[in-house]
């Protein structure tokens, strides 16, 4: 195994760490007294974060030059993906047991509720096209699509500081975590515009 | 944008050999990094309840009116799961930190319009008042809820031996603020220190009390030790914790989540299921330790005794 095989192991046991604490808990009970907001901060957490790491594969494969980081980013996306969707469940199942009126009504009521279901539907077609083979047959569309990713992570932060009552210290991080990510990002399309100009000096000439 | 695809190369082919031999340590790091971040939240939650402070049985307690016969939640969760910033804004945090606050020696201040303002050793304040146990439902804000033993004594059995002026209107409650023991003052989540209010007829009422105790025993310092309010038809972060100054006066006090976000916390903070938090709904609850959800009552409950002293005004308003 290479390294990077190695590395890439370590990652996806990192990743599953939180779930796999969860399944600990549930049987040790050692759950705090409100265990549904526990399990519901937990994997919202979990998906922000992982969510956040996957958005920093990119800038940082640039900024080291290490080009197989970019292996570590479908599985990021799609660890992401898997506790958006516990997240998700712990609110119908746990939260509201299937009361579908009720879930209705706080999805059009409470705007942290919409930003959050909006971003989970977001997050639906990225993982089903996350395939090989959907990349494949996507081409260039594959991209556009995947972009939404940005706008996923914009929401969740959204989501995110609207849960939070006065301590904003947390979702602060996000949303600089954020800037900082789509900074590079700005910069980069800035430069290689401006450099796409700087290669045409014959056109000048002309 | 710059989302491009790696290109497929095997990376043994392009990285240079420096980074063979530094890549162990790079690995080591990164995946230090990775398990701290998936450790560094997922455990916050688990801290079991330890009781702050001396866990000692209160004398002579007697059993007071307003009872319930609904199931109390366990020592363990009053203890164990609160609201109290100055100790850290996780649920858990004041059970880990609140074993910092030192509640011997302690000064009330009473002050504003009273005959005759002074400060009160706390043993002193609370010696005139025998004590009672309440069993009360605390709604919080947050839509969970609690069924819990307090020991205390009325709230206005106090008021009327301080004496306040009759221009008084409101009484306005502060909490100890102090980083030294408090961690949690130390970040400006809220504007510093913690302060509550009632009007007078609402501090009179029967069912409000100062509590010192939980379980016939000292209240631990996380749930507001030494001496806190208690008003059960109103929402939690009302009933003030850890008081160390009384006020009257005839302003409405500035209470600290009504500064904090006027639109989300207004100054009655009645429970109220009819008027929705702008961010959640106020109509559920969630008793803790119960799987279903609950329909949260008008006043907490309450309404037979305190209906009446809001009848004229528009709740929606005065929220
Ligand atoms: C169906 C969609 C979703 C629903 C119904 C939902 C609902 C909730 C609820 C009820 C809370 C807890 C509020 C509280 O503690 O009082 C929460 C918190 C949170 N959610 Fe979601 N959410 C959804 C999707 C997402 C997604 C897709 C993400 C991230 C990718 C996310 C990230 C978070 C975070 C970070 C928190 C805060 C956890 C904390 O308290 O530290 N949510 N969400």
């Amino acid at each position: 195994m290479t390294r990077f095989a190695v590395f890439r192991r370590v990652v996806f046991a990192a990743a599953l760490t939180p779930a796999a604490a969860l399944v600990y808990w549930t049987f040790t009970g050692d759950f705090t007294a409100n265990p549904i907001d526990f399990i519901t901060d937990t994997t919202g957490t979990t998906a922000l974060t992982l969510l956040v790491f996957t958005l920093t594969v990119t800038p940082l494969r640039r900024v080291t030059g290490r080009n197989e980081l970019i292996r570590l980013r479908r599985m990021l996306g799609l660890f992401a993906f898997f506790y958006a969707c516990l997240h998700m469940l712990t609110w119908v199942v746990l939260d509201w047991f299937f009361d579908v009126a009720s879930m209705a009504a706080d999805v059009v009521d409470r705007p942290f509720i919409t930003l959050g279901m909006t971003t989970f539907l977001l997050l639906v077609p990225l993982a089903l096209t996350s395939t090989a083979g959907m990349i494949r047959r996507l081409g260039r569309r594959w991209q556009q699509l995947h972009r939404l990713v940005y706008v996923a992570g914009v929401t969740a932060v959204i989501h995110s500081w609207w849960v939070v009552k006065a301590d904003f210290r947390q979702p602060r991080l996000w949303a600089l975590a954020l800037c900082v990510l789509f900074g590079f990002r700005a910069w980069w399309a800035l430069q290689s515009r401006s450099g796409s100009t700087r290669t045409r000096p014959a056109f000048q000439n002309s | 944008m710059l989302i491009r695809k790696a290109p497929d190369v095997r990376y043994s082919e392009v990285t240079p050999k420096s980074f063979y031999v530094r890549r162990r340590e790079f690995i080591a790091a990164a995946a230090a990094a990775a398990v701290g971040a998936a450790a560094a939240f997922s455990p916050a939650g688990t801290g079991r309840a330890r009781a702050q402070g001396a866990r000692a049985k209160l004398p002579n307690v007697r059993k007071g009116p307003f009872g319930t016969d609904e199931k109390l939640n366990s020592f363990a969760d009053i203890s164990g799961y609160n609201n109290y910033y100055e100790f850290g804004a996780d649920k858990d945090d004041p059970a880990r930190n609140a074993h910092r606050l030192v509640t011997r020696p302690w000064t009330i201040r009473v002050d504003g319009l009273v005959k005759s303002p002074a400060s009160y050793d706390i043993d002193s304040f609370i010696k005139p008042h025998p004590l009672e146990e309440r069993i009360y439902r605390l709604r919080c804000v947050e839509a969970w809820s609690m069924v819990i033993p307090w020991v205390g004594f009325p709230l206005a059995d106090v008021i009327k031996r301080l004496d306040p002026l009759p221009s008084a209107r409101f009484v306005e409650f502060t909490t100890l603020n102090d980083a030294k023991q408090m961690p949690g003052v130390r970040v400006p989540v809220l504007d510093w220190p913690y302060v509550e209010g009632l009007r007078i007829d609402e501090a009179m009422h029967p069912l409000a009390i100062l509590a010192v105790g939980l379980y016939g025993e000292v209240l631990p310092n996380q749930n507001g030790s030494p001496i806190r309010l208690v008003v059960p038809w109103k929402y939690g972060f009302k009933s003030i914790k850890s008081i160390v100054r009384i006020r009257f006066t005839d302003q409405q006090p500035r209470t600290a989540w009504n500064v904090a976000n006027a639109r989300e916390y207004g100054f009655y903070s009645n429970v109220n299921p009819t008027v929705d938090h702008p961010r959640w709904s106020q109509a559920t609850e969630r008793r803790l330790g119960e799987f279903f959800r609950r329909k949260t009552l008008m006043f907490n409950g309450y309404g037979d005794q305190v209906a009446s002293l809001y009848s004229g005004m528009d709740l929606r308003k005065y929220y």
